[in-house]
C-alpha cells in the first residue's frame, strides 16, 4: 500500500475544490484511505493520518473515528507521535466520552517522563480536558511538580493545578503546601502561572482568602520591583517591565483588599505609585492603569485615591484609542452609583461619547447618562438625550425611550416640561416606546389637571402631523376621547402660542 | 477564563479552532459562523470589543478581537479576562508567530496549523494565559520543533 500522502499535499488538494461538493468528494476519499491506514495498524505514518484529520475537523468533517489513534500515539515513544497524539486528544476528546479514561495511565507515566517537554504536553492535556476521575487519580503527580526547580514543568502545573481544583475543588488543600514559596521565584512565567492560581484559590474559598491575606506585603514588593526596575530587556513590552504579571497581580490585590482594611492601606501606596507613573502613551501601559483603577475602586481606598482614579477614567475618556474608551465608560457604569459626585464631573464628556460613531461606546454613554441625571441636571441632560433618541439606531430607542420616560418622572421640574418631553418622545421615537408606558403616560395626563387643554390640543396637532406612530395614536385618541371638549372648544391660538 | 480562540480569514474560512470548553461538532463550526459574521461587519475604526453572540453561552463572555491584512485573531473571554490585557496578548501571540515563521502570513497558518497550535500551546493552556515573554515561547518551540527533527525524517 503506497505511503498516505502528507499533510501539505491534503492542504494543497483541498484548496483546488472550487465548490463545497467538490472539497467534501476529497475529504471523503482521504478519509477512506486513512480509515484503512488505521485498519492496517500503521504505527509509522499513524501521526500523519492524525495530522490530516485534525486538519479536515477545523474544516467542519467528523473525525471521531480518529480517537483511538489519538491514544495510540500517545502510547508511543517517540515525541512526535505524542505530540500529534495529545494534541488530538485535546481536539476532538473530552470527558463525554468514556475512552478518554484510557488516556489515564498514559498521562501518569509521561508526568514522569525523563524529557520535560513530554511532561509538558501530558500537564498540558490534564490540564485542558483532564475529567474529574483523572484528575483525581494524578493530582498527586501535578502537586509534585508544583515544587519542582524546572521552570517550564512549574508553570505548567500550577495551571493544571487551577484545572484540577476546578474539577474537583476538595483538592484544593492539596495543593497549599506547595503554594508556600511560588512568589520567590525569579521566573517570570512562574510567577505568573502561580498568582492565576492563587487567585483561583482565594476566588473559591474564603479561609483561603484569609491565609493568603498575609501574601499582600510580598506581592506589592514584586509589583515595586517591576515598576522601578528599569530597563530589563527579557521581560520589556514597549518600555514597560511585564505588563502581564503587573495586571494579574493588581487583580490578585484587587480580590485581597476587598472588604478588609489592613490589606487595602497595605497597598495603597503601590496603588497610587501605579497609577502616576506608568507611562500611558502604548496600551500595555493602559491596561495597567485600568486594572490599577479597578482595584482602587474595588478594595477600601482613601478618599483621594478614589478620586485619582476616577480621574484617570476621565482622561481615558478623552484619549483617541476607542478601545480605551469602552473601558472607561464601562468602569464608570460600575462606579457611578458608589462614588456619584466624582463620576458627574465628566459628564459633559460622557454626553459627548453619545455622538460616538462607535455603537458599543453609544450604548455604553447612554446607560451612564442615564445614571448621571438629577435634579440638577435634568434639564441639559435631557436635551441631549432627546437629541440621541432623534438620532440613533433603532436598537437603541426602546432603552433609550424608557430611560427618558423614568428620569422624566423621577426629576421634572414642571408639570408642563413633563408633558412637553413625553410629547417629544412620542413623536420622535412613537414607534420604539414599551407597551406598558402607554398607561403610565395617560396616568400622567389625567392627573395633570390644568395641562388637560394644551396636552389634547398639542397630541391633537401631532396627529395631524404624523398619524402612524401606534403609542401616540393611543395615548392621543383616548386624551381627545377624554377631553375632546377642550379642543372643540376654539381654543386653538393655544396651540400656536405653545409650539 | 478564555473560552476559544478563533483564526479565521476575511471569508470566514477558519485557520486555527481552539476551544477550551467542550461544544459539540456542529455547535463548534456554527459558533465559528456566528463569530465571523460578527466581526467582519464591523468597521476597521471602531474598538475591538464585541458583546452580543449568545452562542458560546451565557452573558458573561465577550469577543475580542484584532483584524491583522487577511486574518482576524478573535478570542472569547470572560469577565475574568482583563480586555486591555487580553489584546496585548493578542499581539504577542501574533508577534511570536512571526518570529516562529519568519514573516508570517495566512499561507503559513494554512500549511502548518499543527505547528500554529504547538505555538499557541505555549501561550495559552487550559483557557488561562500561560506565557508572554516572546523570546521563551519561541525558544521553547523551537526546541521542541528540533526534538521532533531529530526522530525521523518529516513524517508528517
Amino acid at each position: 500500500m503506497p505511503a498516505p500522502i502528507r499533510l501539505r499535499e491534503l492542504i494543497r488538494t483541498i484548496r483546488t475544490a472550487r465548490t463545497q461538493a467538490e472539497e467534501r468528494e476529497m475529504i471523503q476519499k482521504e478519509c477512506a484511505a486513512i480509515r484503512s491506514s488505521f485498519r492496517e495498524e500503521d504505527n509509522t505514518y499513524r501521526c500523519r493520518n492524525v495530522a490530516k484529520l485534525l486538519y479536515m475537523h477545523m474544516l467542519g468533517y467528523p473525525a471521531h473515528f480518529g480517537q483511538l489513534e489519538c491514544l495510540k500515539l500517545i502510547a508511543s515513544q517517540k515525541f512526535t507521535d505524542k505530540r500529534i497524539g495529545y494534541l488530538g486528544a485535546m481536539l476532538l476528546l473530552d470527558e463525554r466520552q468514556d475512552v478518554h479514561l484510557l488516556m489515564t495511565n498514559c498521562i501518569k507515566n509521561d508526568l514522569n517522563h525523563s524529557t520535560q517537554y513530554v511532561q509538558g504536553l501530558s500537564l498540558c492535556t490534564l490540564g485542558c480536558m483532564g475529567s474529574s476521575e483523572m484528575c483525581r487519580d494524578l493530582a498527586g503527580e501535578v502537586e509534585k511538580l508544583l515544587k519542582t526547580s524546572n521552570s517550564y514543568l512549574r508553570k505548567k502545573a500550577a495551571l493544571c493545578a487551577v484545572h484540577v481544583i476546578r474539577k474537583v475543588p476538595e483538592l484544593m488543600e492539596m495543593f497549599l503546601p506547595a503554594t508556600k514559596n511560588l512568589l520567590s521565584e525569579k521566573n517570570h512565567g512562574v510567577l505568573h502561572t502561580s498568582v492565576v492560581l492563587l487567585t483561583e484559590m482565594c476566588e473559591r474559598s474564603p479561609d483561603m482568602l484569609s491565609h493568603f491575606r498575609k501574601l499582600v506585603p510580598q506581592l506589592v514588593r514584586i509589583l515595586k520591583n517591576l515598576i522601578m526596575s528599569g530597563y530589563s530587556p527579557e521581560h520589556d513590552v514597549s518600555g514597560i517591565s511585564d505588563p502581564f504579571l503587573q495586571v494579574r497581580i493588581l487583580r490578585l490585590l484587587r480580590i485581597l483588599g476587598k472588604g478588609d482594611d489592613d490589606s487595602s492601606e497595605a497597598m495603597n501606596d503601590i496603588l497610587a505609585q501605579v497609577a502616576t507613573n506608568t507611562e500611558t502613551s502604548k496600551n500595555v501601559g493602559n491596561a495597567i492603569l485600568y486594572e490599577t483603577v479597578l482595584t482602587i475602586m474595588d478594595i477600601k481606598s482613601e478618599s483621594g485615591l478614589r478620586v485619582l482614579a476616577i480621574n484617570i477614567l476621565g482622561r481615558f475618556l478623552l484619549n483617541n484609542d476607542k478601545n480605551i474608551r469602552y473601558v472607561a465608560l464601562t468602569s464608570l457604569l460600575k462606579t457611578v452609583q458608589t462614588d456619584h459626585n466624582a463620576v458627574q464631573r465628566h459628564r459633559s464628556t460622557i454626553v459627548d461619547c453619545l455622538k460616538d460613531l462607535d455603537v458599543s461606546i453609544k450604548r455604553r454613554a447612554m446607560e451612564l447618562s442615564f445614571a448621571l441625571v438629577n435634579g440638577n441636571n435634568i434639564r441639559g441632560m435631557m436635551k441631549e438625550l432627546l437629541y440621541f433618541l432623534d438620532s440613533c439606531d433603532p436598537d437603541f430607542k426602546a432603552d433609550c425611550a424608557s430611560g427618558i420616560f423614568l428620569a422624566a418622572e423621577k426629576y421634572a421640574p414642571s408639570k408642563r416640561w413633563h408633558i412637553d418631553t413625553v410629547m417629544r418622545v412620542l413623536t420622535t421615537a412613537g414607534s420604539y416606546v414599551r407597551d406598558d408606558s402607554v398607561p403610565n403616560l395617560i396616568q400622567l395626563i389625567t392627573n395633570s389637571v390644568e395641562m388637560h387643554a394644551y396636552t389634547v390640543q398639542r397630541l391633537y396637532k401631532a396627529l395631524l402631523d404624523d398619524i402612524s406612530q401606534q403609542p401616540l395614536v393611543q395615548v392621543a385618541s383616548w386624551c381627545i376621547g377624554e377631553y375632546g371638549d377642550l379642543l372643540v372648544s376654539g381654543q386653538l391660538h393655544c396651540i400656536i402660542l405653545h409650539t | 477564563m478564555i473560552k476559544a480562540i478563533l483564526i479565521f480569514n476575511n471569508h470566514g474560512k477558519p485557520r486555527l479552532i481552539r476551544f477550551y470548553q467542550y461544544f459539540a461538532e456542529d455547535m463548534q463550526q456554527q459558533i465559528i459562523r456566528e463569530t465571523f459574521h460578527l466581526v467582519s461587519k464591523r468597521d476597521d475604526n471602531v474598538c475591538n470589543f464585541l458583546e452580543g453572540g449568545s452562542l458560546i453561552g451565557g452573558s458573561d463572555y465577550k469577543l475580542i478581537y484584532r483584524h491583522y491584512a487577511t486574518l482576524y485573531f478573535v478570542f472569547c473571554v470572560d469577565s475574568s479576562e482583563s480586555e486591555l490585557g487580553i489584546l496585548d496578548l493578542i499581539q504577542v501571540f501574533v508577534e511570536t508567530l512571526d518570529k516562529c515563521f519568519e514573516n508570517v502570513c495566512e499561507l503559513d497558518l494554512i500549511f502548518h496549523m499543527d505547528k500554529v497550535h504547538y505555538i499557541l500551546q505555549e501561550v495559552v493552556m487550559g483557557g488561562m494565559v500561560l506565557e508572554t515573554n516572546m523570546n521563551e515561547i519561541v525558544a521553547q518551540v523551537e526546541l521542541q520543533n528540533r526534538m521532533e527533527k531529530s526522530e525521523v525524517n518529516q513524517v508528517i
